[in-house]
């Protein structure tokens, strides 16, 4: 029997396929998915903020795009994934409200997706295919097996990427 | 930003005393909504809680559950962020009792009239609980202009935890569960950074 695994807000995990992956409500947050395609072994990052290294209180390293990454390569690598085989890909970093007047944080969806794509592209992991931006929330679920990104929303098609 | 109070002077103490700006805001914000709909609204006992992030979801109900957030950032003394939030069917039970009979109770989605009337209730709710806890603690408290979505809990509520994300690795809330037992069950969430916390408390006479 296969399950899913959750991964709450600033929070991470790896599976094995056939187990998926799965985190609940993404908004401004990302949700960084990465697989060996060989030995089968997932992980999704769900990241709150962009960079580690501007901010003092980084204790939790979960809570960033840079730090989360690095720890989930780590993890998975234990599991026996191949870190030269890794695979991305990613959705989230909506801006959810219109108007948000706290100017560090103006777009910080935005800023999410691009620091996972640039944290990406310096661990030298592919990134396949994204589904970021806009306005509106997102629930995913990722399949080690098939490398499928399920991405949910409320009042839209289910889309797979 | 300069923290010499952090979370780990946090006790049950304080956090009763936060329960107290619950009890006090959220009252007089469910006397508004009361008078507003002229019935009966009850207001459960207020919860102040120091959560992890991943937590977050689990407290107000599953992260996927579909929500209308009015959410404002709070300036002045007091920093931080407000949010009113309300499950999807008493958002539209609440806008279409405002429009009286107007809305279209079938319809999937939420017109520009019902967002913009969800929006202004939002705005009296929240600004009737923080004139409440500025009269209570005679600290300047601006909000900004009200934003609406209507998305998963876990989406809206993403958007104050970044906020605190930059400060803390856990998120102070004080949030207060409000019903009427048929149609209407939302939330008010208060997400104070530190150093309001603080002044909060000096104001009190706590600190």
């Amino acid at each position: 029997m296969s399950k899913i695994i959750k991964v709450g807000m600033a929070d991470l995990n790896i599976c094995k396929s056939p187990d998926g992956i799965t985190t609940l409500g993404l908004g401004s947050c990302v949700g960084v998915a990465l697989r060996d395609p060989v030995t089968k072994i997932g992980g999704l990052l769900h990241a709150m903020l962009p960079d580690s290294t501007v901010i003092k209180n980084n204790t939790c390293v979960e809570k960033f795009v840079d730090s989360g990454l690095d720890e989930l390569v780590k993890r998975m690598v234990r599991a026996g994934a191949n870190k030269a085989r890794l695979e991305a890909k990613l959705a989230g970093g909506a801006q959810m409200f219109a108007f948000q007047r706290n100017s560090d944080l103006v777009k910080v969806g935005g800023r999410n997706a691009e620091a996972a794509r640039k944290k990406l592209r310096a661990m030298h992991i592919r990134l396949l295919a994204e589904d970021t931006g806009l306005n509106y929330g997102r629930t995913v679920i990722y399949y080690p097996e098939t490398g499928i990104y399920v991405i949910k929303a409320v009042g839209k098609p289910e889309k797979s990427i | 930003m300069d923290n010499n109070f952090g979370f780990e002077q946090i006790d049950s103490g304080y956090l009763d005393v936060l329960k107290e700006i619950g009890n006090i805001g959220a009252g007089n914000a469910t006397t508004a909504l009361a008078q507003m709909l002229q019935r009966k609204v009850d207001m459960k006992v207020p919860q102040a809680t120091l959560l992890e992030f991943r937590d977050l979801g689990e407290a107000i109900g599953g992260e996927e559950t579909i929500m209308a957030g009015v959410y404002m950032v709070v300036e002045g003394d007091i920093r931080g962020s407000m949010m009113f939030l309300l499950e999807k069917n008493s958002a539209r039970h609440l806008a279409n009792q405002m429009l009286g009979g107007f809305g279209d109770p079938n319809a999937e989605d939420f017109g520009e009239m019902e967002i913009s009337v969800l929006q202004e209730i939002g705005n009296i709710m929240t600004g009737s609980y923080l004139n409440s806890l500025s009269d209570l603690t005679g600290l300047k408290i601006f909000p900004s202009v009200p934003e609406i979505a209507i998305d998963m809990a876990g989406a809206i509520l993403s958007v104050p935890a970044i906020e605190f994300g930059v400060i803390g690795d856990r998120i102070l809330m004080i949030q207060t569960r409000f019903t009427d037992d048929v149609d209407i069950d939302g939330f008010f969430i208060l997400v104070p950074d530190l150093d309001s916390y603080h002044k909060i408390m000096k104001s009190l006479g706590m600190a």
